[in-house]
């Protein structure tokens, strides 16, 4: 936070340190950057993606200490401290994540655009709920949109990847 | 602090309305506060109240998430609703009460579902802290009796008697928008009738609406489909709509009409005991 009168202190910006997918980020940023173009532009994370920048899409859904959040509409100064979660570090060790294979077997994407961001939001859903009913899918994911209308896949994606990773 | 900075400066609370509002240049105050590290502004508690009723307090950054999942709220099953049900998992995870309140967006949830109960805001500024009934709070459209240097700290709501209960149904086109239409419904019973009413509209005029003449058509009343329905179309003369890209004033009217009737009939079987899952409804 800025002490009053810190006109100047803005305009040379901010220090933040957040951590990414396990790994600590040190940037001086300016306070008005989106968490979304921290991601993309400070970091070279751009598996994070910007669909409608109005806080509708949630192209951009990211996890900010394990909650889904729209990274387009948080400032970057206010992840800092803390412990984000892109696509990028679902991957472990060249192995895909459960709900990245689920995924892929089931046909859960076209174009992919929206697919980061779906997988981010089911990764909140299953960690909370490993074996959801599609009502409890259909609304941990009604803030993503995909435009390639695969959302039958998607759900049955979702369901797959609560199954393999121990649920119900 | 807003003091010092001047009339340029705003308090930013979850951002989930302001971040866009500043993108869109509806806002453009030269510097923010953020209220998001500040430690103890986030909590839901339970005063018992001894021999009067009790109330539930939240702290002005308290999250829609937590009160969606707060087994305190599920006291009030239509604060529980209204926290359910607002946009998506991901506002809902940022967003918070104070906020909204602090907002007084027409289309806003919680002004529209607070109003159906006995709700005060803890208001608190350089000159001191201050209660203010929350229909004296919403003064009009984006308008609320905070001064600029003001903010809210705390939302007090009183726990509804034991044969009450409540429901808020919002009809959106898609989750992340702001709903069409909404109802919000508190109904006290003794026995079949209807002892005392609340019933808000919102997103049908320039703040939440009571309908008292939808009130009236069931105070005093047995509460069965006639009832209902007549106290269904006294809320569709109270709502005030503007026709926009979410329908025409008439549509918004008819839906009114239709969220008044079911929200009545949850909250009917709410005050019965009844345990009945409701949240808002997509098209």
């Amino acid at each position: 936070m800025p002490e009053t009168g810190t006109a100047e202190k803005i305009a040379c910006g901010f220090n933040i340190n957040v951590n990414v997918n396990g790994k600590p980020y040190s940037r001086q940023i300016e306070p008005r950057m989106l968490l979304v173009e921290f991601l993309r532009e400070a970091c070279d994370l751009t598996g994070t993606h910007v669909g409608c920048d109005t806080t509708y899409c949630g192209a951009c859904t990211v996890l900010m200490n394990g909650l889904a959040v729209k990274s387009c509409t948080m400032f970057a100064v206010q992840a800092d401290g803390s412990e984000i979660t892109t696509v990028e570090g679902l991957e472990k060790d060249g192995k895909l994540h459960p709900i990245q294979k689920a995924f892929g077997d089931s046909y859960g994407l076209q174009c992919g655009y929206c697919t980061p961001g779906l997988m981010l939001s089911a990764h909140q859903l299953l960690s909370q709920n490993p074996g959801p009913s599609e009502m409890e899918i259909r609304k941990a994911i009604a803030g993503n949109t995909c435009r390639c209308t695969g959302y039958m896949n998607i759900f049955k994606a979702i369901e797959l990847a609560g199954r393999n990773m121990g649920g119900a | 602090m807003l003091g010092q900075l001047g009339e340029g400066a705003k308090f930013l609370a979850g951002g989930q309305s302001l971040i866009p509002l500043l993108k869109l240049r509806f806002a453009n105050p030269e510097h923010l506060v953020d209220l998001n590290f500040i430690p103890g502004t986030s909590f839901i508690k339970e005063d018992a109240g001894g021999l009067r009723f009790g109330t539930l307090h939240f702290g002005a950054m308290t999250r829609h998430a937590e009160i969606e999942h707060s087994p305190l709220v599920r006291r009030i099953p239509l604060l529980h609703d209204c926290a359910a049900g607002i946009a998506d998992v991901q506002v809902r995870n940022r967003g918070t009460i104070g906020g909204s309140l602090a907002e007084a967006d027409p289309s806003g949830d919680w002004a529209n579902a607070l109003i159906t109960l006995d709700t005060t805001v803890h208001c608190l500024g350089p000159g001191g802290a201050r209660i203010v009934h929350l229909k004296d709070f919403i003064k009009d459209a984006f308008t609320t009796a905070l001064a600029h240097d003001e903010l809210v700290a705390e939302i007090e709501v009183k726990i509804p008697p034991k044969h009450s209960g409540g429901a808020y149904l919002a009809f959106k086109r898609s989750a992340p928008v702001y709903p069409s239409a909404s109802a919000a419904v508190q109904l006290t019973l003794a026995g079949d009738v209807c002892q005392e009413a609340a019933i808000a509209l919102g997103c049908v005029g320039l703040t939440a609406i009571r309908a008292t003449q939808a009130e009236t058509e069931l105070r005093g009343k047995i509460l069965n489909d006639e009832t209902i329905a007549t106290a269904a179309e006294a809320a569709r003369s109270a709502a005030d709509p503007q026709p926009d890209m979410r329908g025409s004033a008439e549509y918004k009217r008819q839906l009114v009409v239709a969220l008044v009737k079911r929200a009545i009939q949850i909250a009917a079987r709410r005050a019965r005991g009844e345990e009945v899952e409701g949240t808002h409804l997509y098209a």
